[in-house]
């Protein structure tokens, strides 16, 4: 009985350890945003006072809300898109028959197979021909559907009992009627998912912005803050990098601890599409 | 039921199937805009791109087979794409080794669990880049709070991303630090799935609990496995902004990824026909190892 208890004590040392080590580096870089310069490096998060020097240089240095403005911009329109085109497609492919519909099924999960370094280059040079580089068309219209949400949808409409669908007909509800009043109260879930996987992956996005914008005023914060901490404009000064960091990463961190629980079961639900 | 009924009945059915297709065709059509301009058009072109020399400005220049030749001599390249399968083969067993023990000791009935999985996933949330840009702090070989604490013990200083030898595993591990999260999450649900009666089967023959885990445990989250083995080593050949900002490439070429030089290639040197190619070669690679390790996974079930 007490090796149990020895046991148990062990583990939970274990576990408390990881857990330090996911938690400690934020709270150090959120300790080093509000520490005197000379002082960032030091182990200890707490510096001798408090100051926003580093906030202070850094919002001098780059135009951090118009990037913060461009991001938030960019991650809300293509997730409500994504929402609404992929929750339509779905829904086609899970209850309407027509002449097709196993053809665009299969395309999808073409596209789901499809490794995205075949197509980056030629993506751009759409991009190019189309005069989208460094606009809001480049960073949202890429990123409009996706084909993992049209799945989900799929799936998840599929389960709704066809009954409440004739029974809408009846009522003379148009295919959008039916969509939008019945099946999207009935699928929070799916659109919770989507919704918070979509808006995380532009959030965080950083490849596709370095590549489409080379304008500071359109730049996204992954962008920004890249070219902040590697393009030498911060100096060396390490507090001014991490608070570039820590605006970035603060708005995420405060919704997770929010709705951590919808968030770990959305990101495990897109682990599944692999 | 009279004939009367049937016959309209059916003819209604006919209606509603034509309004059926209708709205099929018109709920589908921004997919299938979405997937001609921003599928099927690249694939397309990705094939034009590659037999040909192109600098964005003025006409395509026709290579034939110029860029797949440059290629196979091209020692970056192939660098690239070692660093590349490095990176996994350090990565992937750590990220799966890890996430397997955590998850392990997170199902066993221990408190404050939804603490410790919150916690684990911390990093999971947050941006690939703010987590460089403050693990490039934690690296600094002088400064650096790594370095510190093997200064207490007597050990270092760690060139960790300075030298040849020790970036690109510092990469590995730090990027394991950032996705294990997910993982464990993926290994909790799989661990939770398996029926409990098979361990109080095997508690009553005697078996230890090694003797569980090896023969009740992993057969059973053996899916679970395939898929994050698949997840994680895509997730490894998409390598880009970690080198980028941690490294650039360097030193001496050591952490360039297959990514960051098809990046280099378009933009540093605009060779975007070349560029191509090598993307082209980077998604054959991915394609061939997810297939071999399918099948490798499926033969093993």
């Amino acid at each position: 009985m007490k090796r149990w208890t020895i046991g148990k004590v062990m583990l939970i040392l274990l576990l408390t350890l990881a857990s330090i080590s996911f938690i400690y580096p934020f709270l150090w870089m959120m300790g080093g945003t509000v520490k005197p310069e000379a002082e960032v490096m030091n182990f200890s998060p707490f510096g001798s006072t408090f100051t926003l020097d580093s906030y202070k240089s850094m919002i001098e240095k780059i135009p951090i809300f118009r990037s913060l403005f461009n991001s938030l911009l960019v991650s809300v329109i293509s997730t409500a898109s994504v929402l609404l085109l992929c929750s339509m497609t779905g829904y086609a492919l899970a209850r309407l028959k027509f002449r097709g519909r196993n053809t665009i099924f299969n395309i999808i999960l073409f596209t789901m197979v499809l490794p995205f370094q075949l197509t980056l280059i030629p993506l751009y040079v759409l991009m190019v021909k189309m005069g989208w580089v460094d606009s809001y068309m480049a960073l949202i219209l890429p990123y409009t559907m996706s084909p993992f949400a049209i799945l989900l949808f799929r799936q998840y409409f599929m389960a709704v009992p066809q009954d409440l669908i004739d029974a809408a007909r009846l009522d003379g509800l148009n295919e959008f009627g039916i969509l939008f009043r019945i099946f999207w109260p009935l699928s929070k879930p799916a659109l919770i998912t989507v919704g918070i996987i979509h808006f995380m992956g532009i959030w965080n996005e950083a490849l596709w912005p370095l590549i489409v914008i080379r304008q500071e005023s359109m730049m996204p914060m992954p962008q920004m803050v890249t070219l902040f901490a590697v393009g030498g404009q911060a100096e060396s000064q390490v507090g001014t990098q991490l608070a570039a960091a820590a605006i970035m990463t603060l708005p995420i961190i405060v919704t997770y601890l929010f709705l951590q629980r919808h968030f770990i079961a959305s990101m495990a639900t897109s682990g599944l599409k692999g | 039921m009279n004939a009367a009924t049937q016959k309209t009945g059916k003819m209604k059915v006919r209606g509603a199937s034509a309004r059926e297709a209708q709205a099929g065709f018109s709920l589908t059509t921004p997919y299938f805009i979405f997937f001609g301009l921003f599928v099927a058009y690249p694939l397309i072109f990705s094939f034009v791109l590659v037999f040909h020399h192109w600098s964005i400005v003025g006409p395509l220049e026709w290579a034939g087979l110029n860029n797949f030749k440059e290629l196979m001599g091209d020692g970056l390249f192939w660098r690239s794409i070692l660093n590349t399968l490095y990176f996994i083969i350090i990565h992937v067993p750590l990220q799966v080794a890890v996430a397997l023990v955590l998850a392990s000791v997170l199902n066993s009935k221990i408190p404050a669990r939804g603490f410790f999985r919150a916690a684990f996933f911390l990093p999971v949330v947050v941006s690939g880049v703010a987590v460089t840009v403050l693990w490039r702090q934690m690296f600094s070989t002088n400064l650096g709070i790594f370095n510190q604490v093997l200064q207490l013990v007597g050990l270092g200083p760690v060139p960790w991303i300075t030298d040849v030898g020790w970036a690109m595993p510092s990469i590995a591990v730090m990027a394991t630090w950032k996705n294990v999260g997910l993982y464990v999450v993926l290994f909790l649900a799989g661990l939770q799935s398996v029926p409990q009666q098979l361990y109080e089967a095997a508690d009553m023959d005697g078996a230890t609990s090694v003797q569980k885990f090896l023969y009740i445990t992993v057969p059973a989250i053996n899916p679970v496995v395939v898929m994050v083995l698949i997840l994680s080593t895509l997730n490894g050949f998409s390598l880009f902004i970690e080198p980028y900002v941690l490294t650039g490439g360097g030193p001496m070429n050591s952490t360039l990824s297959g990514v960051l030089y098809v990046y280099r290639q378009a933009f540093q040197f605009f060779r975007m026909g070349y560029a191509a190619t090598i993307g082209f070669a980077l998604a054959a690679v991915v394609m061939t190892v997810i297939l071999l390790q399918r099948r490798f996974a499926e033969r093993e079930v």
